[in-house]
């Protein structure tokens, strides 16, 4: 039986094919995520955790705050301390992966297109300790001297012996190229590199007398835990002495934690395809299952079992399956490759093909197949032996055809439910996302097992250009698209999930971006903005801007803001510096409780959200306490609340910039608002510029180009969203052609017919491209709807977060091109070989 | 072809099929139809029996019930001495294998199998291995040798139906089954393929029923049973065609 199963696969080749390759872009998907997020995380480990090998233990400063300017040090007067005790045969002090910049001659950052700009200050007498490795020349040493990265030395024309400048959070030095580097093994992609010795980065960055770790070398015998045992009496509770395979592996968790996110995100798009795979080879096999009755009712009579019968049609669900995993696999290598280059700047090694990404491809692509086959298969075994002497036997209704209205009903309520639960959860991402999704999942099995209901209707209306324009073939292609309406319905229903969240992801966006728009219009009311580049590797941006900008003439007011992170209630909260006196006059504050008297009170006072004051029992009066990452802790008054905006300009808590300066190690700012005597003028802006070119990473815009470019980003990060999903239309696009296909194949001696009474190859043709186009246009007419539908809903759940709803008409209209145009597309190959059918053959086609 | 003349069943004349009592109506009350109205026969083994009639007669609804391909709504029938109008899915499957061989109108061969892999699918799927002796006497008595490793597309109509006859006794059946066997067939080729069956009956002791409306066919059996409206109407035996011709006509204008 399974020699009949496999047989028989071979003899429906192009079927076969058209049904792998629905999961081959799902399988793809998941392989080339594991792939790429595995390549990433390797190339991370390089970088990173190579560092802390030749060391047995590191001593490092606690870190209090998360991504605050200042990272954790600790004294160097704690490294004489160390060396003396016994066991120790070598420490030093270093600087790894710190924040330096590049600058050329012209005073022009080197830019990393968004990768690190990493600065070391490293022990050079002491090879074991030193992460790099010299290509050129000799290390840097003393006050003049620096090595740069040898890929940024090829790309930005720099030799050993050149000068080039460099920044960290102070003003431009310049030194003395005296060699080029690199980190062994690991290409840095744009990263940068800038290594000094180590009294040269404490100048730099202005932490003269500290270090960022001490890395220690136990004396043979000694084992790294006793060793780390016998330092810490040394340290205070703002250092900890972890072994370096201790500090490996926490730089190892935390990648693997910002890759983990991507890789969540990018398998929701290879389970979206599958899903929508798992559609299309659902519908093909009931087609197959369908057309082969009456040898299913001969295997019967000839003895066969319904088990039999239900293995045969599985054992060819798993050979599709597992085919298409295989290709799938071998896709993903290609798009990982892709990946690759759409993330580019991020560090790169060797692709990294896991034994564990080819099971779960294999697993996830085979299971998916099987278990979208399992249901026609379960059909397969209901036919009856008396099939086998029926002409024109019919699959017979399942037992419990009847009750499938209900059945999708009560999916469809479970789904909304799932989904309301999780949008109103109030939990975390997971709390929210989880039960989001699933029931978005239920909602689309729902409304396709509803949508064989509404086909008839819906062909009434979307298939009346086809009969208006369409002549008798477009006629005759209405009357097709209506004949079985479930296959109709199921067919569209594939790409109906895939445009419905396509609309979703675009009406949401539309949603976004008017919310920003508005929200940024209504808070920023100076002629220009000046925030953090997008492109930077900081988070910050040099203070010193601030007066460079006061000084450009026309220049009548600049506010500043200082922002860093800090400790409060337990967690990590941006705190900003802002200047009373001329915030006022730049910014409308979305007062709660207070208005803009509040300022005048605010030296000592703090500004708080909200929500947030709520959720932690503060209003005006309360007390806060916050502690920066160098563990000074200060306490404010609560003096007026404001309402979280969805695009913020400021989040967390604002308190006076003088009170800031004095409780924060190193200020930075985040914003500079620009008033000018003659609003927005070319000339004024490239002024505004050339004042902080040498600054820092702080882009001067007028203030509606840089509310655009805050709706910029938004659109490339949409467009990056389309891409996959297009992946999904194009999965239900290899259902329409399959569909098709298997139409033609089944209405041979009737296409044979309407030849034979005149019918032209090119009306057949378009009676099929129509027929394919009315399939899509219902797959439009449903999907675009529960898209926005879908949206509405997430929208809503939140719309206390100040995010609008917005329908943007023009996408849905090309949206629904879109759908044509796959209708089109799908039709191409069935219409081909439908007009390829041999008159006389085609009649005579039993 | 001496071992084929060797009669492989003794020739007592006992019944391997028997009904009695069998009634079959579609539907209920005043609107229902009776398709075979307290019928009950004998079917002789190594015998060919053939059931003719007029469309609507029921000869179709009798063979299926025979054949455990569907339920009388009263009566029983027995093959072998089995009651089969009771027997669950699995039962059924059992006696299909075991007890019954069908050759269809339509041949029903499966498209990507060689004729030779057609007519050992029965034991393929029972999982039992074939005989090659007796394989190779039917590929012999069936006349397709030379095209054992044909697929059906690539054989007459003539050839596939002997074909699907080789399938259906390479089990060697209790009883064998032939739905209009020669529907499908021109002359010259039905003549074959009955010459066939008959030859199965004769030689290898074959008990065969056959549902047919050709008069040709039927005049080649032992005996034949005439239905109308779901009744037996007539039963001859050892007809001529012309015979059977005039039965027919004498059965249809009642």
């Amino acid at each position: 039986m399974t020699t009949v199963a496999l047989k028989g696969l071979l003899g429906r080749k192009t079927r076969a094919i058209l049904t792998a390759l629905a999961i081959v872009l799902g399988a793809g998907m998941v392989s080339a995520t594991f792939i790429f997020t595995d390549t990433l995380n390797k190339a991370f480990a390089g970088v990173f955790s190579n560092s802390y090998k030749q060391a047995s233990v590191v001593v490092s400063g606690r870190r209090i705050v998360t991504d605050s300017a200042t990272a954790p040090t600790v004294p160097a007067s704690l490294l004489p301390k160390i060396k003396a005790i016994p066991g120790v045969e070598a420490a030093s002090g270093e600087f790894l992966f710190d924040t330096v910049k590049l600058v050329r001659a012209s005073g022009q950052t080197i830019a990393a297109n968004g990768a690190p700009q990493f600065g070391f200050g490293v022990d050079t007498t002491d090879t074991r300790l030193n992460p790099l490795a010299l290509v050129a020349g000799r290390w840097p040493s003393g006050g003049g001297e620096i090595a740069i990265g040898a890929a940024t030395a090829a790309a930005e024309h720099y030799a050993v012996g050149d000068r080039i400048g460099a920044k960290g959070d102070g003003p431009v030095r310049h030194y003395t190229i005296t060699g080029l580097i690199e980190i062994p093994g690991v290409s840095t992609g744009s990263a940068t590199l800038a290594a000094f010795d180590v009294p040269t980065i404490q100048i730099l960055l202005g932490k003269t007398g500290r270090f960022e770790n001490i890395a220690v070398i136990g004396a043979s015998g000694v084992s790294p835990s006793r060793l780390a045992e016998d330092i810490r009496p040394l340290l205070s509770d703002r250092e900890t002495a972890r072994t370096s395979a201790a500090q490996a592996k926490a730089a190892q968790k935390e990648i693997t934690g910002a890759t983990a996110i991507l890789r969540y995100i990018l398998l929701a798009f290879a389970g979206v395809a599958l899903f929508v795979g798992a559609f299309v080879i659902f519908n093909t096999i009931s087609m197959t299952v369908a057309q082969r009755t009456r040898e299913f009712a001969t295997l019967r009579t000839l003895g066969a079992s319904r088990q039999q019968v239900l293995r045969s049609v599985l054992v060819e669900s798993a050979v599709i399956g597992a085919v298409a995993s295989v290709v799938g696999l071998a896709l993903g290598f290609g798009l990982a490759k892709a990946l690759n280059l759409l993330f580019k700047g991020l560090p790169q090694a060797g692709t990294v093909v896991a034994v564990r990404t080819v099971v779960l491809t294999m697993a996830v692509g085979t299971g998916v197949t099987l278990l979208a086959g399992l249901f026609p298969a379960l059909r397969a075994t209901r036919v009856p032996p008396i099939s086998a002497v029926r002409e024109g036997a019919v699959l017979v209704r399942g037992r419990f055809a009847g009750y499938k209205p209900y059945v999708a009903g009560v999916v469809i309520v479970l789904g909304l439910l799932a989904m309301a639960a999780g949008l109103f959860s109030g939990g975390g991402p997971s709390a929210v996302l989880v039960p989001a999704a699933a029931g978005m999942l239920l909602l689309f099995i729902g409304v396709a097992m509803i949508s064989s209901h509404v086909v008839t209707p819906l062909i009434k209306v979307v298939g009346a250009p086809a009969r208006r324009i369409g002549g008798p073939a477009g006629r005759l292609a209405s009357a097709n698209a209506g004949r079985n309406p479930s296959r109709t319905a199921a067919t569209a229903a594939a790409l109906m999930i895939g445009l419905a969240l396509v609309t979703f992801v675009g009406v949401l966006a539309a949603g976004l971006e008017r919310s920003t728009k508005d929200d940024l219009s209504r808070q920023v009311k100076s002629d220009y903005v000046v925030a953090l580049d997008p492109g930077a590797s900081s988070m910050y941006f040099d203070p010193a801007s601030g007066p460079a900008l006061a000084a450009v003439p026309g220049v009548t007011a600049v506010s500043s803001v200082h922002t860093d992170r800090a400790r409060v209630l337990g967690a990590s909260v941006t705190v900003n510096g802002i200047d009373p006196r001329t915030i006022g006059s730049v910014y409308a504050f979305p007062w709660k409780d207070g208005g803009d008297a509040a300022l005048a009170t605010l030296p000592h006072g703090a500004i708080v959200d909200s929500v947030w004051a709520k959720k932690h029992h503060l209003a005006v009066g309360s007390a806060v306490s916050i502690e920066t990452s160098d563990g000074v802790t200060r306490t404010f008054l609560v003096r007026a609340t404001y309402h979280p905006k969805f695009q913020a300009v400021f989040s967390g808590i604002l308190i006076d910039q003088t009170d800031f300066d004095r409780t924060f190690p190193k200020p930075q700012s985040s914003y500079v608002f620009v008033n000018t005597a003659s609003g927005v003028t070319p000339a004024l802006t490239s002024a505004l510029r050339r004042s902080v070119a040498g600054i820092g990473e702080a882009k001067v815009n007028g203030r509606s180009a840089w509310i655009a470019t805050k709706t910029g980003s938004i659109k490339s990060t949409l467009d990056i969203f389309y891409g996959f999903l297009a992946l999904s239309v194009i999965v239900s696009l290899f259902g329409m052609v399959n569909t098709l296909v298997l139409s033609v194949f089944e209405r041979t001696r009737e296409i044979g017919m309407l030849r034979a009474v005149g019918v032209s190859r090119r009306q057949l043709r378009r009676m099929i491209r129509h027929e394919s186009i009315i399939t899509a246009l219902i797959g439009a007419a449903l999907g675009l709807p529960l898209g926005v539908f879908l949206a509405a809903v997430l929208t809503r759940g939140m719309s206390k977060q100040g995010l609008s709803f917005h329908l943007p008409l023009l996408q849905l209209g090309i949206f629904t091109l879109v759908a044509i145009v796959a209708g089109v597309a799908a039709a191409v190959f069935p219409a081909r070989r439908a007009g390829r059918l041999n008159v006389l053959a085609a009649l005579q086609y039993e | 072809m001496t071992t084929l003349l060797a009669p492989a069943r003794p020739r007592t004349a006992h019944a391997v099929v028997t009904a009695s009592g069998l009634s079959r109506h579609y539907g209920e009350g005043e609107t229902a139809v009776h398709a075979l109205r307290n019928v009950s026969i004998e079917i002789e083994e190594a015998r060919l029996t053939a059931i003719m009639g007029p469309s609507g007669s029921g000869k179709s609804t009798l063979m299926h019930t025979l054949a455990a391909l569907d339920k009388p709504n009263e009566g029983s029938v027995t093959i072998d001495g089995q009651e089969i109008t009771d027997l669950n899915d699995k039962q059924l499957t059992k006696l299909r294998r075991e007890k019954i061989g069908f050759v269809f109108q339509f041949f029903n061969l499966l498209p990507m199998l060689t004729a030779e892999e057609n007519i050992l699918l029965p034991l393929s799927i029972a999982g039992k291995k074939a005989d090659s002796d007796w394989l190779e006497e039917l590929i012999e008595t069936v006349g397709i040798g030379d095209r054992r490793n044909h697929r059906p597309s690539q054989l007459s109509g003539g050839q596939q139906q002997r074909v699907s006859i080789a399938r259906a006794l390479i089990s060697k059946p209790s009883v064998l089954f032939a739905d209009e066997p020669t529907g499908n067939l021109d002359s010259n080729t039905s003549r074959d393929v009955l010459s066939l069956l008959r030859h199965s009956v004769q030689e290898l002791g074959q008990t065969t029923v056959m549902v047919t409306h050709d008069a040709q066919a039927a005049a080649l059996a032992d005996r034949i049973l005439f239905l109308a409206d779901g009744e037996i109407v007539k039963e001859v035996h050892g007809s001529t065609a012309a015979e059977v011709l005039a039965a027919m006509q004498e059965v249809s204008g009642r």
